[in-house]
Parts: C-alpha cells; sequence; structure tokens
C-alpha cells in the first residue's frame, strides 16, 4: 500500500492557510484593563523586534538557513539566536561597552542581512559550529541595540516576554518558509529569497556607511488625535500612549514632553 | 393528637417556612463578597506573569528527564509553594525588597531551569525536584509578601495558597505528563526551544533588574 510521505503539499499548505487565517483572526490586544502598564509593556517588547526591517530579516534569514541545513541545525539556530541575542540584550540594558562601541554593532546588524541572505542564497553548507558562532554573533549585535534602545518606565518582565516570544515567531516563521526546499521549486524560492535578504543587507550596510544627517526642522504640530490623547492624559484618564520605537528614519521622533511621542506623519 | 397540638404545628410549619424563605441579600455579583479567598488563589494563575511561567518551565524540565523526576516534581512544586507561602503568611515582618532585586530573583528562576531544559543535561531526578522545591519555596515566599503587602490576613492568605495549591498541583502534573508523552524528536526539541526562550526571557529580565528599572 503506498504511504503518503510524511510532508506532503497538502499538509503543508494546510499548515500555512492555518497559520494565515490565525494571523487574520488574532485580534489586538484590547488594553481593557491596564494594570502598571503591563499590556503596553508586552505589545512594547513584542513590537520592539519588528521595529526595523534590519531586524527582522535577519531573523526570518536564519529560520530559513536552518531549515536549508536540516537538523540540529533547524532547531540549533533559532535556539542560539534568541539566546545570544538576549545575552546581546542584557549586555545593552547594563550598558556594557562592546570592543568597537556602536560601531561594532552597527556593523554587526548591517552585515548580517547581506552574510544571512548569501547563506540562503548560496545554500551554504558549513560546519554547525561556524553557523551557530555566525549566528550567535549577529544575535548578540540585534540583542545588544535592542537592549540599549529599551525605555524605561516599563515593565521589564511583560516586556522581556514580548520581546522573546516575537523573535521566537519571526524564527518560527523563517523555518516554516524553508520548508519549501523540500520541492525544487521550493528550493529555487527560498534562493531568490536569500537575495532579495542579501538586497536588503546592502541597503542597511549603505546606510549604515551614510547614516541621514540630524534634522534640525521645528517639531510639527500635534494631530489632533495627539491633542486629545495629550488631553486624557493630563486628566490622568488615560495612561501613556507609546508608539513603537522605530529604527526606520523616515519617522522622525521628538523629545519626550508629557509622555507622549509625536511623530511626523 | 388533640386539636391544640394540631393548630400549634399549623402554625409553626408556616412560619417556619416563612423564615427559611424570607430573602436575603444575593450577592448576586460579587461585588460586595469578592469570589472567595480560595478562588481567589485559583485565580492567582491567571493573572500572575511571574508565577505561571516557572511552572511552565518547570514542567517542561521534568518532563524532558522522563516520568520519575515528573512525578517527584509534580508534588515537590506545589507542596512547597504551599510551604513557602504559609511560612510568609506566619512571618509578621519580612524584609522589603526592592523591585529590581524581586526582578532578579524571578529571572533567576526563569534562567536555572530554562538552561537546563535547553541543554537536556542527564541531571539526576533529586536535582529536579531540589530545583521544583527552591524554586516554590522562593515563589511561595513572594506571593506571600506581596499578600501581605495587600493586607490580607493571615488566614486568608492561607486559605489563597490553597487554592493556589490545588490549581499548580494540576497544572504541573498536566505539563509533566504532557512532555514525557512527547515521543516524536521534534517535539522534544520544540519543548527545548520553549525552554530556551523562557531562559532568554530571564536574561532580559535580569538585565533590567541589574539596571534598576523593571
Amino acid at each position: 500500500m503506498k504511504r503518503n510521505p510524511p510532508w506532503s503539499l497538502r499538509k503543508f499548505s494546510t499548515w500555512i492557510w492555518t497559520l494565515f487565517v490565525a494571523l487574520l483572526l488574532s485580534a489586538p490586544p484590547a488594553q481593557a484593563h491596564i494594570l502598571s502598564g503591563e499590556p503596553v509593556s508586552f505589545a512594547s517588547g513584542f513590537m520592539h523586534p519588528l521595529s526595523g526591517w534590519d531586524h527582522i530579516i535577519a531573523m526570518v534569514a536564519v529560520g530559513i538557513w536552518g531549515a536549508q541545513l536540516g537538523a540540529p541545525a533547524i532547531w540549533m539556530l533559532p535556539v542560539t539566536f534568541p539566546l545570544v541575542m538576549s545575552f546581546g540584550g542584557f549586555l545593552g540594558l547594563i550598558r556594557v561597552a562592546l570592543p568597537g562601541g556602536e560601531h561594532t554593532v552597527e556593523f554587526g546588524i548591517a552585515i548580517s542581512g547581506v552574510l544571512l541572505g548569501l547563506m540562503v542564497l548560496g545554500e551554504v553548507r558549513p560546519k554547525i559550529w561556524v553557523a551557530a558562532v555566525m549566528v550567535g554573533f549577529f544575535g548578540l549585535c540585534h540583542g545588544y541595540a535592542h537592549g540599549y534602545e529599551l525605555p524605561d518606565g516599563q515593565s521589564g518582565l511583560y516586556y522581556s516576554v514580548g520581546f522573546v516570544i516575537a523573535t521566537g515567531l519571526l524564527h518560527a516563521s523563517g523555518i516554516a518558509l524553508g520548508l519549501i526546499h523540500r520541492w525544487p521549486l521550493g528550493r529555487k524560492a527560498l534562493r531568490v529569497c536569500g537575495a532579495a535578504i542579501m538586497l536588503g543587507g546592502c541597503y542597511f550596510l549603505w546606510q549604515a556607511f551614510n547614516p541621514e544627517p540630524e534634522s534640525t526642522a521645528t517639531p510639527p504640530i500635534p494631530t489632533p488625535a495627539a491633542k486629545s490623547a495629550a488631553a486624557s492624559f493630563e486628566a490622568g484618564r488615560s495612561n501613556v500612549a507609546l508608539i513603537p520605537h522605530s529604527r526606520d528614519s523616515a519617522q522622525l521622533e521628538y523629545p519626550k514632553t508629557d509622555g507622549l511621542i509625536y511623530s511626523a506623519t | 393528637m388533640t386539636m391544640a397540638s394540631i393548630r400549634k404545628q399549623n402554625l409553626i410549619l408556616p412560619a417556619l417556612a416563612l423564615a427559611l424563605a424570607w430573602p436575603a441579600p444575593a450577592h448576586a455579583h460579587l461585588v460586595s463578597t469578592g469570589l472567595g479567598p480560595v478562588y481567589d488563589g485559583i485565580g492567582h494563575w491567571a493573572s500572575t506573569l511571574e508565577d505561571i511561567i516557572p511552572v511552565l518551565v518547570l514542567g517542561i524540565l521534568a518532563g524532558l528527564r522522563g516520568a520519575a523526576p515528573s512525578r517527584q516534581a509534580m508534588f515537590a512544586l506545589p507542596l512547597s509553594w504551599l510551604l513557602g507561602g504559609i511560612v510568609g503568611m506566619l512571618i509578621p515582618t519580612s524584609p522589603e525588597l526592592s523591585r529590581p532585586i524581586l526582578s532578579a530573583i524571578i529571572a533567576a528562576t526563569f534562567l536555572a531551569p530554562g538552561l537546563l531544559a535547553l541543554s537536556d543535561l542527564p541531571i539526576p531526578p533529586l536535582a529536579v525536584t531540589s530545583l521544583a522545591a527552591t524554586i516554590g519555596l522562593i515563589h511561595g515566599f513572594l506571593d506571600a509578601g506581596g499578600m501581605r503587602g495587600e493586607g490580607a490576613t493571615t488566614g486568608v492568605g492561607i486559605l489563597q495558597f490553597l487554592g493556589m495549591y490545588v490549581v499548580l498541583f494540576v497544572l504541573m502534573t498536566l505539563l509533566a505528563a504532557l512532555v514525557v508523552s512527547l515521543r516524536q524528536p521534534w517535539m522534544r526539541i520544540v519543548a527545548r526551544v520553549a525552554g530556551s526562550w523562557i531562559a532568554a526571557a530571564g536574561l532580559l529580565l535580569l538585565g533590567w533588574s541589574l539596571r534598576g528599572v523593571g
């Protein structure tokens, strides 16, 4: 009797559709009973790894590369990256100076997209310890940047949990995407993804060496929504509203005055 | 039976029925009474992330180590948590711990079992049981401190801990049994990855505490 292969296309597409529907149906946090900022902290922590495309492409690339390499890399890399990233975040939080300072971190983040994209594009299969060291170094740089940027006034526990969950889910999505390498067309599609990741990494690397000058423009007039939020904040009826910090230079940020961050939109 | 006794019965029974049927305040919406300390303890697990995560990671660790450590841990953790809570409630005053120190202690209870679960080291069952008991004592004691800080009396606190104990026993049993039952290698790897995530969260939390915030 012919047995179905363990991972048939139908089963795979079922998983993908299930994940897609789950994402569509997932409700954003209601924040109905904000207690000491915990939900805000969880949401803020969850959004932080998603705050920059340079982080996102690196984390997804780790998952894809792990799937290409197969066991044990398929789980070792996504385990190494969050743990080392958290260690980097730990170092950033306590302000430990890394050799080379912020240049090492910026360069590490920028080059991570390029190299990981190249690994995926070329289906490079180094020794497992080489892959782990490479992923570990990039994780350290990404984590350090996150830890250094973490805002005060949040619940550390909820922030940390949200942060790690988001990072892990990015890896999981990369692994799920990487599973298509079982099929010849899937392998080609992954190499195209690798090329796209590498191009994105090149862009961020270029940005790292050519930072945009700081804006000297005057802060814009707050939007009506921001005015209303400021008024309710003064009345003590609402908690601090946070806009997730973005490393996208297109979004300008202004100093906090009354607990709100205004953004030019 | 005389007519007098029959008349007396005819008066007593309706009077008794009226007294029993007299409406009392229903407290239907529990605004004034609350659910009670036992149910408060039961509900504690739905609202306290810093307590549920160590249970999760200890369940994973015990399950990964096998059936024998799981059997020991499923009793050790709830009992030690209960004991820590009772001791905490009975001590008249406890040392005031600052938020960063509390966070550091909680972070350690994530980090240690998380790293052990991730590494899947063949530690002896007694080590798992001891770790579970230690973490249970610590969290029970800290919970008692929090309860007394909110004005709970000793009796109320102990009742809350009894409610917590029941749910904790069930949770630990189910978690450890689930992990023990995993047969496929990739499922065990998922459990180890979960342990690594918890360790990672603990590491970040430790960083927050060393920074003096959170």
